[in-house]
């Protein structure tokens, strides 16, 4: 069996040939079980959306920007606004992570496509007519009463504005049935993840050599689910209440607004950690390779993301503490809340470490990450301090919450998704980005960032309420609000130019080779593209970092982990 | 290209795919139903109108049978396992008859329920609570009984074989799970609820 030699051989290498005729080409698309391409189709898809949900923002941003705006109507506002939380959420942040997962997690753990791949296309194509059907309610939710367009009741959809009486039309059907249909396709490849990295690894790639990405991959679609399911239930709930005339959350029959708030939020903040634990992903494999250090800490990375998955379950309701819970509840998720900064702290103090004493290269994936560092600390802390169930009194509903979350969605996690974009371009195009062009991307997307959110929480400290249309002049809010949305149109700028590199690079992009950044993950030793099978014979892998292993044949790492 | 000599043991084994996709998908279907019994268990007694669980009767003939299916289909999974498909065949033709009458009798119950007692989803709030968790429970007993009847049609044109021990125990996983989440439903809307 020595004879067995890994990299694949050179000469086993087909170049993938596009099909002559775009009929054919497009046909390819359709009907792929490849993971790569489903990963692939995932990304663009979600980068589509967060293109759609960007410009959403930009038009809120507009009607902010100066008092008594009427640059959209009322009506248009609620539904942007409720369409944009939508969309970033279910149609931008779940697809693009779970794209990586589908094009990274075969490669990275060495095997040829993921454990069912055609629950892997069957997921993917749910998921794509659930963010279809959304859409479509901007036309086709006008229902009996004439009234009414895309949802307009916020992503949170608090009952009873969702009940029949209050949301007349089709609009939030629409909403709940593509939350439905989404939530098929995302249990579909949570099942398919697990499936994958339990049973697909190759020889030698015990749990605990598997890469970091593998291991949080696994947690994500753990935590996946038994998160999107009770949305499922809820949402089954609702739609319930809406077509059969149920009364799950009709108070005047008994039943309670606040359980679908309960109901929600169990959901909705494990969801945050299924979004952002991708990011801390992603934030482990680029750290290492740009410090040119092993990761620190690896034990207890995995511990912490385990920690952090749990410790979510158990935290929803800090989302609730206007509604009047008790003293006894309140104490428990405020500190439920505060013990989520524990197992991320260690994250922290473990990407500092493998920082510390390495030599550093701020290639463009680098510098996303490192913004990523300071970006999620402080989204972190903000996070303690509405955690507080006293200072949450005064701020909830504030814009001081909306610059918390959009810290952790955008500081860190659409941070890292930009990193890993720059960072596996090469590898699934096998032309590099533009690393002038994600410059000017990193700075201009940063200072945006800065001025948008850091400013915004000031806003919600002068008292500004989230999702209203317009304020009075008098207010105070003026000023802040114009800063904000000129930080906003330079994250859009920032975008623009990062689109044109992924367009531009894709065709004149500097050739990539195998292992443009000297990597230490299996997805290097592939050629790029990688080819339909990804490896031509099994790999073997002795350690956390078989590349390394590859080349220092003098000091592999396997002499030193057990 | 360096070469690396195979080291690891021969034994390199890895948990079964479809297994590890059934645990997780019934780990994904209980949250589900962790959420309506919850929203069941919550609205007990919180209908301000109509009819109340007092009108349940206790299906036990319909649990029985139910239960009595997790028995025969693990019957199955061992004649199949031995390779000898014509018991198999049999067991799994009776576990779906076992299927089919609990659906029968979920009918009955309804019917009586509707027409007699004037309990729709609709009605009042233990309506909307009862009919959805009892039809969660009922539409999975649905899908399960069409994955059997695949299952029974590619036995009777004899397409089972052996070897496909494994998916048959898959698919009996989804089945067991089933039942039970039967034995929470009927604890929680016959004995707890009523």
């Amino acid at each position: 069996m020595a004879d067995q030699t890994y990299p694949i051989p050179g000469s086993l290498d087909a170049a993938p040939s596009r099909g002559a005729a775009l009929l054919e080409w497009l046909h390819s698309w359709v009907v792929t079980v490849d993971h790569k391409k489903l990963g692939i189709l995932y990304v663009v898809y979600a980068l589509f959306f967060l293109v759609v949900a960007g410009v959403e923002a930009l038009a809120i941003r507009i009607q902010l920007a100066v008092p008594n705006a009427h640059f959209l109507s009322p009506e248009l506002y609620n539904e942007f606004f409720t369409m944009h939380g939508t969309t970033m959420v279910f149609l931008v942040g779940m697809p693009i992570l779970f794209g990586f997962a589908n094009y990274m997690v075969p490669l990275m753990i060495g095997a040829r496509d993921m454990a069912f791949p055609r629950l892997n296309a069957f997921s993917f194509w749910m998921t794509a007519f659930g963010g279809l059907l959304l859409y479509y309610s901007f036309i086709g939710g006008f229902g009996l009463y004439g009234m009414g367009a895309a949802p307009d009741v916020g992503w949170w959809a608090y009952a009873p504005l969702t009940a029949k009486a209050f949301s007349p039309g089709h609009a939030t059907d629409y909403w709940a049935l593509a939350l439905v249909v989404s939530g098929f396709g995302t249990l579909g490849t949570a099942i398919n993840i697990i499936a994958t990295i339990l049973s697909m690894r190759c020889r030698g790639m015990t749990l605990f050599r598997m890469p970091l990405f593998a291991w949080l991959m696994l947690v994500v679609s753990g935590l996946t689910l038994i998160t999107i399911t009770p949305l499922t239930a809820a949402q089954i709930m609702l739609v319930i209440d809406r077509y059969l005339g149920g009364h799950f959350f009709d108070t005047q029959a008994g039943g309670s607004a606040v359980v679908w708030m309960h109901f929600f939020w169990i959901f909705g903040h494990p969801e945050v950690y299924v979004l952002v634990l991708p990011a801390f992903a992603i934030a482990n494999e680029i750290i290492p390779v740009f410090s040119r250090k092993a990761i620190f800490g690896y034990p207890a990375m995995v511990a912490a993301s385990v920690g952090i998955a749990f410790i979510s379950l158990t935290v929803w309701a800090h989302h609730m503490f206007t509604v009047g819970m008790t003293s006894v509840s309140n104490a428990f998720f405020v500190l439920s809340t505060m013990m989520v900064g524990i197992p991320t702290g260690i994250k922290i103090f473990n990407w500092l470490a493998t920082l510390w004493g390495g030599r550093i290269r701020f290639a463009t994936p680098m510098l996303f990450c490192t913004a990523f560092l300071f970006q999620f600390l402080i989204a972190g802390l903000t996070g303690i301090m509405l955690s507080v169930a006293a200072w949450d009194w005064q701020l909830h509903n504030s814009y001081f919450v909306v610059a918390h979350f959009h810290y952790v969605l955008v500081g860190a996690i659409v941070f890292c998704i930009f990193a890993a974009i720059y960072y596996w371009y090469p590898k699934v195009t096998g032309r590099m980005l533009s690393e002038r062009l994600g410059k000017w991307h990193f700075w201009l997307f940063l200072i945006g960032f800065h001025v948008t959110f850091d400013t915004m929480h000031f806003v919600g400290l002068l008292g500004m309420p989230r999702s209203i249309y317009t304020y009075e002049a008098d207010r105070g809010w003026g000023t802040l609000n114009m800063v904000v949305s000129i930080g906003g149109f330079v994250q859009g700028i920032a975008v623009l130019i990062f689109v044109w590199n992924l367009i531009n690079s894709y065709f004149h992009g500097a050739k990539a080779g195998n292992d443009p950044w000297d990597a230490w993950t299996l997805e290097w030793s592939t050629p790029s593209p990688p080819p339909p099978y990804n490896f031509a014979t099994d790999p073997v892998v002795r350690s956390r970092r078989p590349l390394w292993d590859l080349k220092h044949p003098n000091d592999p790492d396997w002499k030193y982990e057990r | 290209m360096s070469t690396i000599p195979i080291f690891a043991d021969e034994n390199w084994r890895m948990p079964s795919r479809g297994r590890v996709g059934m645990f997780s998908l019934i780990i994904g279907e209980s949250a589900i139903f962790t959420i309506f019994v919850v929203a069941y268990v919550y609205y007990i007694g919180r209908s301000t109108y109509g009819p109340t669980p007092q009108i349940l009767d206790v299906p036990i003939f319909n649990t029985v049978c139910l239960l009595s299916s997790s028995l025969t289909i693990w019957l199955a999974e061992h004649a199949i396992e031995r390779g000898r498909i014509r018991l198999f065949g049999a067991w799994w033709a009776l576990t779906m008859a076992l299927g089919i009458i609990f659906l029968g009798g979920t009918a009955v119950e309804w019917n009586k329920l509707i027409f007699t007692d004037g309990l729709t989803i609709r009605s009042n709030l233990f309506g909307t609570t009862f009919y959805s968790l009892v039809g969660l429970h009922a539409t999975h007993v649905v899908v399960g009984l069409i994955m059997l009847s695949l299952v029974l049609i590619f036995t009777l044109i004899g397409r089972i074989e052996q070897r496909h021990a494994e998916r048959i125990q898959v698919l009996s996983l989804y089945w067991h799970f089933v039942d039970a989440v039967w034995v929470v439903v009927f604890t929680v809307v016959y004995i707890v609820g009523r």
